[in-house]
């Protein structure tokens, strides 16, 4: 997403109704399977950008105000197939991102999402959708900024998932009927996740963590990571925002405040926040 | 080998007359012999209380909107379309997925995206579209029941602050939306102004010639 540039871009159709064009903020992304510790990245990253002075959205999977109570309730009934799992996420997804994710990049936060569209790709085509399917549901999705994909093998996960909270059904995937054994079941079902997540790599541009490593060393990674990234767009918006201030700059003072106002409102949101960012040397 | 049921469904605004129309086709195959179920769009309960909710508090936009009808549908159609017609039960469904092409677009979602969002359904043997002018619609509803619901009126999509002029602008987008899909999707079209019982007659005469036929291919 480049403001003033071209703008945000949507993976598919998009919300025709929805205007992308001022989106000042940043749209970073965390994905990876169950167990892989996505969630402590996430709140130490959060606290990392908050101390640097960023302002921080952070959104998670299923948990709209629509929708979280339905699919708590749908998932303990085990009553959904492959397109109602994958329609219910497409809801709570859709409820998030107009709600969250867009008033939050248009008011120029970060906005991080602990899991995204992937994840909803690699549950519903393991359990047998059509991947141009989930794809085209999901096309009103915003491409993100930055996807960090947290890559595990499911021999170091299994260990790892055991250790800290034991396993869940969903987590492994009983609802598919790989086997009556939850373990063997976890196993399979996580295997097959992971392979989808290691195609969706290269097609959705992943930066991947190796999550193989301790807490401290992947967080590091993803601090370089999210730094560049904000530098860049640092220098994007204080290039956009000298461009559009240069007219003003050089016209007559007494020109009426009001209408200055309107017009640099958008631009000088970005100085302000890179003024307040610490310089890293 | 299994005989596959047929699926007729109905389609047409609010205030059309489909859903008088559709139970005295009900009636009339119930009493020539025929296993008959019906089901009606927006009664799962897999979504009721979310569709609930994001209606009563206004939290739905187009989006939401379609995807929650969307798996109102899949989850209908698991459990109350294919398995009755496999079973070579008529099923009369209370209008199908051209309502949410009709609606949902005339709420701003792509037309595109809204196809390929209900890729999954089973094509019906035909489907039945009463056509109304928007104003005979608008007598009907204000004549017999309480008050024009909200996202009936395309309230939230803020044509009018009034909800009947706001009915009448967004229920005159669907009618517009029904209109372009009929060649599309090959809508029997019933004029909804007539008199109920020739509607009737016609919609009798239609639905007769599909059993004549041989039986089709079965449901997927």
């Amino acid at each position: 997403m480049t403001p003033g540039k071209d703008g945000a871009k949507y993976y598919g159709h998009g919300l025709p109704y929805t205007d992308i064009r001022d989106l000042k903020g940043t749209l970073i992304t965390i994905e990876g399977t169950d167990g892989v510790g996505r969630s402590t990245q996430v709140s130490l990253l959060k606290e990392w950008l908050e101390v640097q002075g960023y302002g921080v959205i952070e959104t998670g999977w299923t948990r709209s105000e629509l929708m979280s109570e339905t699919i708590g309730a749908a998932k303990a009934g085990h009553n959904l197939n492959q397109i109602t799992f994958s329609l219910l996420y497409a809801t709570d997804f859709a409820d998030r991102l107009e709600k969250i994710i867009l008033p939050a990049l248009r008011s120029g936060f970060v906005v991080l999402a602990d899991r995204y569209v992937f994840t909803a790709f690699a549950r519903s085509v393991v359990r047998g959708a059509d991947p141009a399917w989930i794809r085209s549901v999901f096309g009103f999705a915003l491409v993100p900024d930055l996807t960090l994909y947290l890559k595990i093998d499911a021999d170091t996960l299994i260990p790892r998932v055991l250790r800290t909270r034991g396993i869940d059904y969903w987590e492994a995937g009983m609802d598919m009927h790989l086997g009556t054994d939850l373990f063997e079941s976890f196993r399979k079902y996580q295997w097959r996740l992971i392979r989808e997540y290691n195609k969706m790599s290269r097609e959705f541009g992943f930066v991947t963590v190796d999550a193989t490593q301790g807490p401290e060393e992947i967080q590091a990674r993803i601090r370089r990571r999210v730094q560049a990234l904000l530098d860049d767009r640092r220098m994007q918006s204080l290039s956009s925002s000298l461009e559009t201030l240069r007219p003003l700059l050089f016209e007559a003072e007494d020109e009426e405040p009001v209408a200055a106002g309107t017009t640099v409102q958008g631009a000088d949101e970005a100085p302000a926040r890179a003024a307040r960012a610490p310089s890293r040397d | 080998m299994l005989r596959r049921g047929k699926l007729i469904v109905v389609e047409g605004i609010d205030g059309s007359g489909k859903s008088t129309q559709i139970k005295l086709l009900h009636k009339w195959l119930v009493a020539r012999g025929h296993q008959v179920v019906f089901t009606e769009w927006n009664s799962s309960d897999l979504v009721r209380q979310a569709t609930k909710r994001g209606k009563k508090k206004n939290l739905l936009t187009p989006t939401t909107f379609s995807l929650l009808h969307a798996t109102d549908f899949a989850d209908r159609l698991t459990y109350r379309i294919i398995p009755y017609l496999k079973a070579g039960t008529t099923v009369l469904a209370d209008r199908y997925i051209y309502t949410a092409f009709a609606r949902d677009i005339a709420r701003g979602v792509d037309p595109r995206w809204a196809r390929d969002l209900y890729s999954f359904a089973v094509k019906p043997d035909v489907a039945l579209y009463f056509r109304v002018p928007i104003d005979v619609a608008v007598d009907r509803i204000l004549g017999s029941r309480e008050k024009i619901k909200f996202y009936e009126a395309g309230m939230d999509l803020r044509l009018s602050q009034d909800p009947v002029e706001s009915f009448r602008l967004f229920q005159g987008r669907v009618i517009e939306e029904y209109d372009r899909m009929t060649g599309e999707f090959g809508f029997r079209v019933i004029d909804g102004t007539r008199n109920i019982d020739s509607q009737q007659q016609q919609v009798r005469s239609i639905v007769t010639r599909l059993y004549n036929e041989p039986a089709l291919a079965e449901a997927s």
